[in-house]
């Protein structure tokens, strides 16, 4: 089953390779198509119950150096591959309606970036999350430097650099954690099963924890790391920026939660604070930034920063709930941040331009249009009935326990949350039309994917459950990790 | 005793010499079927595959074999003979890349292509030697006999300036190379009276620093042999000679002899010198990390392809010190398996160098390749796959590579050289990526190429013909093919990688088992 989900999409897109360019398209649609299916599959056949990994696969793959072909999923990894799914399905979709120059190199290269995501999401082998995880790098740079606008190259370069340069340290301390590991085992593993088994002394947890943060919070962006983030968003092509946003950042948080918690608990703990504020800051640059801009992907671009520091907190909230507001959260803005780059590059055809002070009034023929931004708008600030708003009340709910103040302060990110997206909305929807542009209802070459998208959103505002029901028992794992690490410390102090 | 022994005919194991028999005898074929004239080419190109194939199926049938040869000189293990099947893998792979090459093609003598392939053999037999080499004697000829040839190859292009600049400076710098070594082998066998490697072992004991004559000895040695690899801080010949050398010889040259080189570096370090290890690795991790950044650095402004992968390999040759540092035997088969997935991503990438240096009048200018991902998909992918795989990005065997050479040396102790590699792969992405945004992203490099330098004519006088060195607008079928096959290579080992690390595995007991 997982083997399926990792072949379909690289089989479908070496093989639409060799086709005929009239067929590239819908082949490679209807490959991410039976992707998505075969997700939907595996979430039927979830076992809701079990905390450890489901529809395992363990295979040799290089036994010299200790590395396994493993695989696995658990209620974290379960919806976040299931949006991967989605999402991909629709990016193909979108792109297949306004055939890309170049079309076979152009799916190819979106293929293998599913390819890769799914990897990053199913491995259960330290060594292959780091292999997918630099993977996933490779097609968005030809992506954004082959297809994008402006200064394309030197966007996608500096975000190769800026982005490997994490991803390297990783690599490093991935053999690091093993090779020490083994030190004590007696025999080389990279196994995460293995890893955690043996956690490793406190002293050489520090450093290793660094370097996997690192990679992680350039990935996200978060505050310090973000210097990629503005270029490749205003060069990167539409359909590919939907992805880069909304599934890539998840990667990173996800690998926190998969990697880091469970194999350095002591480091986690120590450096818990730091990440927080971290977190926190990205929330009010982010919005702050957000708010800023007048170009309609650096909002949205910005927004997605405040969105992953709210993710960063729940993670490192060091709680069930707040991690499981995490899990929510992170497929809640997939979820939503999609539509608004698709939304964007609707607005962005028919405007002709990605300047928000040179749009407006696009609702007045557009009444469908406008219900389905106002409906993506009123997710990404967390109303109250959507299940951002769940994922982020329970975030901010397993922050409060413990750290109280930066849930306080948090709060103000809710609220700013707001002011952008209103902003976004009403700018580019109401106020007048500028001269020259036409109101029109998008096509329904955009509808068949953007409604699709939409009505996810809204299936789960009315039915969360679905995801923190089956999330639950895994986070609970992962967190259980760290907690179980600091209590011989945490009672010997709370004690007297 | 000795009298008795020099009366008995002496026992010559001729299976264990087998692959160095068919190279020399190739050698001499290939050099006589040279002067056959118009056919010349075909005759000697099929001589020479028959000869590669006969030596490389030797080897394959001697692999796993274990003894001493000709009273010790040589060493039958499987370090040699990978080391030997690598080089003979280039030296296949340069044979189609030479047709039409000027220095073979268009040769003043009667069997350019003879010559060609005759001194391209005499140079592998050399890395074959090296490769085995157990004793000081056979060290030096062996390096000797490795880099002749090559000087010759490296001015062969007569009628290119810097082809003859490229030649006489490699010659210079190689001979002073060759001296430093060769007094450090003199010091060595002073100090510890052996010329074997198992006797030097026992002669200098566990210390290099208490006897100066070893100490002296070794550090001209290292010197000699860092001068062959190009390992930074005496690389400075390495990105003229590249950029100046007729384009198969340096494809030759970059991999095959740093194959060569460093299991004699292997050998000598860790079988001779290995009681002394704590004296020479801190040594050699600081000349694998200058050369990580100084050839990484150094890459980062080249416009010329063929200066830019002189200083990658400049680079390349860091990260597999690195694997020596580690003295451990995973570090020994990290470098052989590094070395045998650099032979496959930097063939491709020269050979598609070579390609477009006949297509177009832009050399190896990184303007020659602009445009080819629209224009060519088939040789772009190639050179996008050597990249990416020079970068050691995952899904080419590059990343395998850098995998194990960072495992060799965190479980060695050396964690900050493992940084080192990471940091410096970082520092290559700019240039490795530049060339690939070259091929996909820019448009084809349109207006008329003006003759560089480097293809400038010489006067008639001096056997100028009047042509440039390449030909614009000839397609060449069999070296793309060859190109694939590696491409694929690289792809097919960065996924499978199982094929590739069985090859290697012995290399790291082979060590052990010499002096064991």
């Amino acid at each position: 089953m997982l083997i399926a989900i990792l072949c379909v999409p690289i089989g479908v897109a070496i093989i639409s390779a060799f086709l005929p360019s009239r067929l590239v398209a819908p082949v490679s649609v209807l490959g991410s198509l039976v992707t998505l299916g075969l997700t939907v599959a595996l979430i039927a056949g979830f076992d809701p119950g079990v905390p450890g990994l489901q529809n395992v696969v363990d295979e040799a793959w290089i036994p010299g150096l200790g590395v396994r072909f493993q695989l696995g999923i658990d209620g974290i990894s379960l919806f976040l591959v299931a949006m991967t799914a989605l999402l991909w399905a629709a990016s193909f979709a979108w792109s297949a309606w306004r055939m890309p120059d170049r079309p076979k190199n152009y799916f190819l290269m979106l293929g293998i970036g599913e390819f890769a995501v799914m990897g990053a999401f199913l491995a259960q082998d330290l060594l292959l999350f780091v292999l997918f995880f630099d993977l996933m790098l490779v097609p968005f740079f030809f992506l954004v430097g082959s297809y994008g606008t402006g200064d394309r190259i030197k966007a996608t370069i500096k975000m190769m650099v800026y982005t490997l340069v994490g991803s390297l340290l990783m690599l490093v301390a991935a053999i690091a954690t093993a090779i020490l590991t083994s030190e004590t085992t007696g025999e080389l593993s990279f196994a995460l099963s293995d890893l955690r088994a043996n956690v490793l002394p406190e002293g050489s947890q520090d450093w290793i924890f660094w370097f996997f943060a690192a990679a992680f919070l350039v990935k996200m962006p978060s505050f310090p790391l973000h210097g990629w983030m503005p270029d490749a968003y205003r060069s990167c092509p539409l359909p590919v920026l939907a992805l880069l946003s909304g599934v890539l950042p998840k990667v990173a948080a996800y690998g926190f939660l998969r990697v880091v918690l469970p194999i350095f608990p002591d480091a986690t703990i120590q450096f818990q604070e730091l990440v927080l504020v971290l977190g926190l800051v990205s929330i009010l640059y982010g919005s702050a930034m957000a708010f800023a801009q007048t170009n309609v992907r650096l909002i949205a671009g910005y927004s997605s920063i405040a969105q992953l520091g709210f993710i960063t907190l729940g993670v490192f909230s060091l709680s069930s709930d707040g991690a499981n507001g995490a899990v929510l959260q992170m497929v809640n803005h997939g979820l939503v941040v999609a539509p608004v780059f698709l939304i964007i590059a609707v607005l962005a055809e028919r405007y002709g331009t990605e300047d928000l002070r040179e749009m407006g009034g696009a609702a007045t023929r557009a009444p469908v249009l406008a219900v389905l931004f106002l409906i993506v708008t009123m997710a990404t600030l967390a109303m109250p009935g959507s299940a951002n708003f769940i994922g982020e009340f329970y975030i901010l709910n397993g922050l409060f326990d413990e750290k109280t103040a930066y849930a306080v302060i948090a709060m103000a990110g809710v609220a700013m949350a707001a002011f952008y997206a209103l902003r976004l909305y009403q700018k580019t929807m109401h106020n007048r039309l500028p001269a020259g542009v036409e109101s029109r209802e998008m096509s329904l070459r955009d509808a068949s994917v953007l409604v699709p998208l939409v009505l996810v959103i809204i299936g789960t505002a009315l039915y969360p459950t679905l995801i923190l029901k089956r999330g639950e028992a895994s986070v609970q794992d992962k967190v259980g990790a760290v907690t179980a690490a600091e209590e011989p410390e945490g009672g010997l102090a709370a004690k007297p | 005793m000795i009298l008795a022994q020099a009366f008995n005919a002496p026992d010559v194991d001729y299976a264990g010499l087998s692959p160095i028999i068919a190279l020399t005898v190739g050698l001499v074929v290939v050099l006589l079927v040279g002067l056959a004239g118009r056919a010349q080419r075909a005759l000697v190109s099929a001589a020479s595959f028959i000869a590669y194939g006969a030596a490389a199926g030797l080897s394959i049938w001697q692999f796993g074999e274990e003894a001493d040869l000709v009273s010790g000189a040589l060493r039958l293990d499987e370090l040699g003979l990978v080391a030997t099947l690598i080089s003979i893998l280039c030296a296949v792979f340069v044979i189609p890349l030479s047709w039409r090459e000027e220095s073979a093609d268009r040769a003043p003598g009667p069997g350019g292509h003879g010559e060609f392939q005759a001194l391209l053999m005499a140079s592998v037999l050399g890395m074959a030697l090296l490769a085995m080499a157990q004793n000081l004697v056979i060290f030096f000829v062996g390096l000797e006999l490795l880099s002749v040839p090559l000087y010759v190859l490296c001015g062969s292009a007569l009628r290119r300036r810097v082809s003859l600049e490229s030649g006489l400076k490699y010659l210079i710098v190689g001979s002073l190379g060759s001296a430093t070594l060769l007094y450090g082998l003199a010091f060595i066998y002073g100090g510890s009276g052996s010329t074997d490697f198992t006797g030097i072992r026992e002669g200098i004991g566990a210390g290099l620093a208490d006897d100066p004559l070893i100490l002296i000895g070794v550090a001209l040695t290292a010197t000699g042999l860092a001068f062959k690899l190009s390992i930074a801080p005496f690389h400075q010949w390495t990105p003229d000679v590249y950029q100046g050398a007729p384009t198969p010889v340096t494809a030759f040259m970059a991999v095959a002899t740093k194959a060569a080189a460093f299991a004699v570096f292997a050998r000598f370090f860790e079988v001779a010198l290995g009681p002394a290890v704590g004296d020479w690795q801190p040594a050699l991790a600081a000349l694998a990390a200058v050369s990580i950044i100084v050839g990484n650095v150094g890459a980062l402004t080249q416009s010329s392809l063929k200066r830019l992968l002189g200083y990658s390999g400049i680079a390349q040759a860091g990260y597999m010190l690195a694997g020596i540092v580690a003295a451990n035997e995973a570090g020994i088969e990290a470098l052989f398996f590094y070395l045998s997935a650099y032979a496959f991503m930097n063939l491709a990438a020269f050979a598609v160098i070579t390609i477009r240096e006949r297509e177009t009048g832009f050399g190896d200018d990184i303007r020659s390749i602009q445009g080819l991902g629209r224009e060519r998909p088939i040789l772009a992918w190639p050179l996008t796959i050597a990249m990416l795989a020079l970068a050691g990005l995952p899904g080419t065997a590059g990343f395998i590579g850098k995998l194990y050479l960072i495992e060799a040396s965190v479980a060695g102790d050396f964690t900050w050289l493992g940084v080192m590699i990471a940091v410096g792969t970082m520092i290559s992405l700019a240039y490795y990526l530049r060339v690939i945004a070259a091929m996909w992203m820019r448009p084809a490099y349109l207006s008329d190429p003006t003759p560089e330098a480097h293809n400038r004519v010489l006067p008639a006088m001096a056997g100028g013909s009047g042509e440039l060195g390449g030909t614009p607008g000839v397609r060449c079928r069999v070296i793309l093919g060859f190109t694939l096959v590696a491409a694929f290579a690289t792809v097919f080992f960065g996924v499978i990688p199982s094929p590739l690390v069985d090859f290697v595995s012995g290399t790291g007991e082979s060590i052990t088992a010499s002096f064991g």
